[in-house]
């Protein structure tokens, strides 16, 4: 065994004092989280170099353009002078454009009152210790929607004038068409569900094929087929105003994605559960509704918020049938003469992905947390 | 003989008790009504058909189409060919960029989903900013965007280049581009030689498979496959005396003319999808990485196995069982985004034949189900082809 000059005498006891051991190496503050998750070995260094050499290439400018250098106030003029900035003033113009399309000047007080309710609605839904929480989701799929169709297209009677729908534009027109594409979307979305794990082999091979079509057409061609086809499908002389003939193909189409989500939740519930529901001798149509369908649509929350995410961002393929949502509207005034300045596209373009990006990253972190809350307890 | 009758037998049930006979009253209603819609719905087309005097059938594929596609790759066209090479112009194209974005958007979400569980901490913000920025803006937005805000406003080839010059690369906005690689007499050669490298590099990879079972002796048969698939044909290539001229593009007055041109529709479809589409594989490939357990890497770890085999041999494959089905509808999802070409009017399935055929012929039947039908067909090989690796890679349980 290897011995040392220490240990002098074959005893255990140091004669004189061992080399003082260097100061342990930072284990926090601001350098020693830098060593450890920034300069950890070689390899990594130079990936922090590189990412570091990045976003010092990307962001100044992204900033500057964005936001320091851009224009804040001023008319075309001042965006005409300094053409390498966001021109915020173009969005200042015409915001009112933006949100509410072409409808009636004196009448958009009407979608300022619905879009306070719907503000009010989504928030009873989601703060979780609202009084009455219960009656909110009723509310908004059954009481909300024909309230809110009344409130925007009018009625004689009520005294409120008619608006018809190709008034209808802006990001009012993308909430009129991904909301009623969900809430259409959700019982039928339930009952092809329930019929693709029938057991009755009609109802399930049909509900399947439907779903499958729906699933493999683009919605570009599901919008196409709504403004070329339907008309031909409808007897001779009955026609359909073009919003709704778009809104019914969104609604279709949604809801063989929500066919596949609520599929989850019921494929989720265990055996046990239907089993209870039979022995206590509850009919198919009770078992569902009392035990099965509230645990399932419970579990699926999650899985309905990303549909509608989805369904969201896609209502911006309604431009392709020249009806003019946030991003439609946009592109249209980008061409507009009076504004033919080189930051304009840009700045348009910019701003519907802003406006875009805050609503779904909004809900997706609220799926996210439900996810998260919901991961609790049961897990299989 | 007298009847005896069992006191327990359950009396049979009334019609309406009996479940099989419910549910046979219950299917036959339900064909009854769907075969109802469907009577109505093809009856009021052939009566709007017909008064609009339009003729039903597939006649008019014959007919010559009379207009120009900007980019035709692969298919002869010129304005006079029929409707039916206006829809295999249109298929081509579709596949060319489902295909091409679907590759891309693999590797780039690889690369991401991998940055995104790095522990370097500035690399995985990044990649987060990546996802969360990508994902949550729409896909036409950002095709329209990489389209007239990026591309269309970069200088015309008359701003970058005199008359006359020979031009061997540029980026304008006609699109890409470069010379035309023309093959001289020999250069068959060439692909014979990388036909026989593939071949030879798959045996060899086989047979050191072989040896590694029987000896446990390794050996580098990527490497050595690759040296041989970028090796034996650059060796003809030289051996033969370079036998490819590359024709560079000339200036003419307005435009370049020859070389191969990359048009900006493509470029702008592509960007976006793949942007679009990498930022959800990203998201699959780190939610696969971290279904596989911790034990796993340790296991691996306690094993002597290094670090690089650690991830390829032994986290990568559990993970690509989590990853491959979501994965295959992002692909699909890919397929399906790519006829929002039609907002930019590249030559896709859907704007040639859906747009331009369909408002030349009237035949909105005929054309909406051959395209419908393509997209279906794609739909099911791209899922017929994942579902089959999936089942490769699949656990194998005793």
């Amino acid at each position: 065994m290897a011995t040392t000059d220490q240990y002098s005498g074959g005893g255990i006891v140091n004669a004189g004092d061992l080399p003082d051991k260097p100061a342990p190496i930072r284990t926090d503050g601001a350098i020693a989280w830098m060593r450890d998750n920034l300069f950890d070995g070689v390899s990594n260094t130079l990936f922090s170099l590189v990412a570091f050499a990045l976003v010092l290439y990307v962001l100044p400018p992204a900033l500057g353009w964005l936001i320091f250098n851009a224009n804040w106030s001023g008319g075309a003029e001042a965006c005409r002078i300094n053409p390498d900035a966001a021109c915020w003033p173009f969005v200042g113009a015409r915001w009112e454009q933006f949100l509410y399309g072409f409808y009636e000047k004196s009448e958009r007080w009407r979608l300022n009152i619905i879009l306070a309710v719907l503000a009010l609605g989504i928030a009873w839904l989601v703060w979780e210790k609202a009084p009455a929480r219960k009656f909110a989701a009723l509310f908004m799929l059954s009481v909300f929607p024909v309230f809110a169709f009344i409130m925007m297209y009018g009625n004689e009677t009520l005294g409120l004038p008619i608006v018809d729908t190709p008034q209808w534009g802006g990001f009012t027109l993308t909430l009129v068409i991904a909301l009623s594409g969900i809430v259409a979307s959700m019982p039928l979305g339930i009952l092809l569900a329930l019929g693709r794990r029938s057991k009755m082999p009609v109802v399930s091979l049909l509900s399947t094929v439907f779903i499958e079509f729906w699933r493999g057409i683009p919605l570009v061609a599901v919008l196409f087929m709504a403004t070329i086809m339907f008309p031909l499908f409808l007897p001779a002389g009955v026609t359909f105003d073009q919003l709704l003939r778009a809104v019914i193909g969104v609604s279709l189409f949604a809801s063989a994605y929500m066919a596949e989500v609520v599929r989850g939740g019921l494929q989720a519930i265990p055996k046990g559960q239907y089993e209870g529901a039979m022995a206590l001798g509850l009919p198919y149509p009770k078992m569902m509704r009392l035990i099965i369908l509230p645990q399932a649509l419970k579990i699926v929350i999650p899985g309905i918020v990303n549909t509608f995410i989805g369904l969201f961002k896609d209502t911006t393929l309604v431009l392709i049938i020249a009806l003019f949502d946030l991003l439609g509207i946009v592109q249209a005034s980008i061409a507009d003469p009076n504004w033919s300045i080189k930051s304009v596209p840009y700045t348009g373009y910019v701003f519907v992905a802003i406006s875009f990006w805050i609503c779904c990253y909004g809900m997706a972190r609220y799926s996210r947390y439900l996810e998260a809350k919901l991961h609790t307890g049961h897990e299989r | 003989m007298a009847k005896t009758t069992d006191p327990l037998a359950v009396p049979a049930p009334s019609f309406w008790r009996d479940p099989d006979k419910r549910a046979i009253v219950y299917q036959g209603l339900v064909l009854a009504v769907i075969g109802w819609l469907v009577y109505a719905m093809v009856s009021n087309t052939a009566n709007n058909m017909e008064a609009q005097g339009l003729a039903s059938g597939f006649g008019f594929l014959k007919s010559s189409a009379g207009f120009g596609i900007i980019s035709t790759p692969f298919v002869p066209y010129t304005e006079e060919a029929s409707y039916f090479v206006v829809f295999l112009v249109g298929l081509v194209n579709t596949v060319i960029v489902a295909f091409v974005g679907c590759v891309l958007a693999l590797f780039l979400g690889f690369f991401i989903g991998i940055a995104r569980l790095s522990k370097n901490w500035l690399v995985q913000k990044i990649a987060t900013f990546y996802i969360e920025l990508f994902r949550n803006v729409p896909l036409l937005l950002q095709i329209l965007f990489w389209y007239s805000a990026v591309l269309k406003p970069l200088p015309g080839p008359r701003e970058l280049h005199e008359k006359g010059e020979e031009v061997f690369f540029s980026i304008n906005n006609r699109g890409i581009i470069f010379a035309e690689p023309v093959g001289q007499p020999g250069f068959e050669n060439v692909w014979y030689a990388l036909f026989a490298a593939i071949v030879v590099a798959w045996l060899v990879s086989k047979l050191a498979a072989v040896r590694q079972m029987r000896t446990g002796k390794q050996f580098p048969s990527f490497a050595v496959g690759l040296l041989l698939i970028v090796g034996l044909p650059l060796v003809t290539y030289f051996a033969l005396g370079r036998p490819l001229d590359m024709v560079p593009a000339e200036m003419s007055r307005f435009a370049l003319s020859g070389g191969v041109t990359i048009i900006p529709e493509f470029v702008a479809l592509l960007l976006a999808l793949v942007i679009y589409t990498a930022a959800y594989i990203a998201e699959i490939v780190r939610s696969g990485i971290q279904a596989v357990s911790h034990g796993q890497t340790e296991a691996a770890s306690a094993l002597g196995v290094k670090p690089s085999h650690r991830m390829r041999l032994v986290v990568v494959p559990q993970a690509m069982r989590v990853i491959v089905p979501p994965l295959t509808s992002q692909f699909l999802n890919l397929t399906k985004n790519s006829s929002l070409a039609t907002a930019i009017a590249y030559p896709d399935l859907f704007s040639v034949f859906a747009g331009t055929t369909l408002n030349q012929t009237g035949q909105a039947v005929e054309i909406m189900a051959m395209t419908l039908a393509v997209y279906l067909t794609l739909s099911l090989l791209t899922s017929g082809f994942m579902n089959w690796y999936n089942s490769r890679i699949a656990l194998v349980e005793r």
